[in-house]
């Protein structure tokens, strides 16, 4: 064996990864960076330098507030997924002991999400909709005169929908930086007379911060793109800069489209790094 | 200590975690229920007879269109998907097992695929394969974008599997005098087969279940969640729930047959 080859081993057998995503992700980023700044004729793509595209995104009251819907979105399914998957992912760590039950109920949490997005969005209609289960109930009970319509094509839906399909994204990682707890510290810590209530702020949260942070730039990350969600669970006021972009491509508007994916991984990567500078992750990776 | 009383917050969160699998699982039983109605079945509840109606409607090509031929495309773009990711990381592990000149450059490149809003792969791809004059197709355009998004997961499932891995084995493989492929094809892989099959399980379903990164890309024919996605709109009977019930029962077989191998090829390390 050369000593060449040894040098070398280690690129050869990372370049088909790194080709890949030179390919399908760096190349592609580039290219709509490049046709953000392209004219768009009526029907088609015109490669002469403009900024129209950005100044007519700035200047839309329509995309601003789209903008600001997708945050609150972000902000409701960021909250709604942390406050489920927190006490979730807690109750399988600390109060699961029997290693099998565990791994057992773990997967029940798992499987899920190896299943069709668009299966688990359609399955809220017999259970949201105006004859649906939800207003059944209501109904019968007298709570409702009338079915309440609010329930599906509405922002509610959308926020349930997302909360639905990402939170596994908040427990898995969560999970895991709980189960690295050293259980000394609990024990400790309630030894030298700490109320749970105390250990869990002042030792189990610090340290699940880095679990949480991951979760968090997975929710954050795919609730800003999403717009399958906001197309079967919202109504025809819901917007987001996903759905958005789709309905721009969808009348061939491409280089508008790229200035909108620009200004959205922009944010995007803005509000990763925000999340970075509070917590660092680098020991979980 | 062997008795302990369990708290009152044990049964607090037990009841929490209960209605938590409720959420995740009780809609989607709503629709296997409600693809086992008879013809005259709705959208909603109540339950409208019981048949297998629904079920047989959704292979008849005018009801809610090729289906069939969706699923076909799906799972053979599943398959060289799971066959690429496997292959891929598995590479790149090796790789990561030295320390190299540019490793963090290509972990973070890896990493940031899952970063990115997957609208951004779908719209790029797309305006890549316009600008370069290429037709965008599900077995081209697609499987990359598939593999944006299957290829990190299985990297970083992969970069787990390597850190725990106990190269005490290959040292004696090697001082047997086994060739460095001779080492990898006899001592290496069959230790981290099973952990393959979790990768390709992982990879398959991802890809098989993929809608938003393909969307943009998968040209004329549609992948079969392209293809639910446009039946959403039209069709308006129990066929769509009889689809979505027959196609999570295949992801669910498909989780079932990977856990059972699994289990067959780590018992076999052990035995």
């Amino acid at each position: 064996m050369s000593k060449t080859w040894k040098v070398l081993e280690p690129y050869l057998l990372s370049t088909p990864q790194t080709l890949i995503f030179l390919l399908f992700l760096v190349v592609p980023i580039a290219m709509i960076v490049m046709v953000s700044f392209w004219q768009f004729n009526g029907y088609a793509m015109v490669p002469a330098f403009t900024l129209d595209n950005y100044i007519g995104i700035f200047a839309s009251k329509v995309s601003l507030a789209t903008y600001v819907n997708t945050f609150k979105y972000v902000a409701l399914v960021w909250f709604f997924s942390l406050a489920i998957a927190f006490p979730v992912a807690y109750f399988l760590a600390f109060y699961i002991k029997d290693q099998n039950v565990q791994i057992i109920l773990f997967l029940i949490c798992t499987v899920p999400f190896w299943t069709s997005n668009i299966i688990r969005m359609i399955s809220w209609i017999p259970v949201l909709g105006k004859e649906g289960l939800l207003n059944q109930l209501l109904l019968n009970l007298h709570l409702t005169q009338q079915p309440v319509e609010w329930f599906l094509y509405s922002d509610f839906a959308v926020v349930l929908g997302m909360v639905h399909l990402y939170t596994f994204f908040m427990i898995a990682p969560i999970f895991n930086s709980l189960m690295r707890i050293d259980r000394a510290l609990i024990t400790a810590a309630s030894d030298m007379g700490a109320t749970g209530f105390q250990t869990l702020k002042e030792v189990i949260l610090p340290l699940s911060a880095p679990g949480i942070a991951i979760g968090s730039i997975f929710v954050v990350t795919l609730v800003m793109g999403e717009f399958i969600t906001v197309r079967l669970m919202g109504g025809g006021q819901s917007a987001s800069v996903g759905k958005l972009i789709s309905t721009q491509i969808g009348s061939l508007q491409y280089p508008l489209a790229a200035a909108n994916a620009v200004i959205l991984l922009v944010v995007t990567l803005i509000l990763v790094m925000g999340i970075l500078q509070i917590v660092d992750i680098r020991k979980e990776l | 200590m062997a008795l302990q009383k369990r708290p009152v917050s044990f049964y607090f969160l037990t009841i929490f975690f209960g209605l938590f699998v409720l959420f995740l699982y009780g809609p989607m039983i709503g629709i296997f229920i409600l693809s086992l109605q008879g013809p005259d079945g709705g959208l909603t509840f109540p339950v409208r007879g019981f048949s297998f109606y629904w079920l047989g409607q959704v292979f008849q090509e005018q009801r809610v269109g090729s289906f069939v031929e969706a699923f076909q495309r799906s799972f053979l773009l599943g398959l060289v998907v799971t066959v690429l990711s496997i292959v891929v990381s598995v590479l790149a592990g090796l790789a990561f097992r030295k320390r190299f000149l540019g490793a963090r450059f290509v972990f973070y490149l890896t990493i940031s695929s899952l970063i990115v809003p997957s609208v951004l792969v779908s719209l790029g791809i797309g305006i890549a394969f316009q600008v370069l004059g290429l037709p965008t197709d599900w077995f081209s355009s697609g499987l990359g974008a598939h593999l944006t998004w299957t290829a990190p997961f299985a990297f970083l499932i992969m970069i787990g599997v390597f850190n725990r891995f106990n190269p005490s084995y290959e040292e004696a493989a090697r001082d047997l005098g086994a060739s460095e492929n001779k080492t990898f094809w006899e001592v290496v892989l069959p230790l981290i087969a099973p952990s393959l099959i979790g990768v390709g399980l992982l990879g398959f379903t991802l890809s098989y279940d993929e809608f938003t990164r393909t969307s943009l890309v998968s040209g004329q024919d549609n992948t079969l969640p392209l293809e639910i996605f446009g039946m959403t709109t039209n069709v308006t009977s129990p066929a769509l729930y009889a689809l979505g019930t027959l196609t999570t029962v295949f992801s669910f077989s498909i989780i079932i047959i990977a856990f059972v191998a699994f289990q067959f090829f780590s018992r076999r390390q052990q035995g």
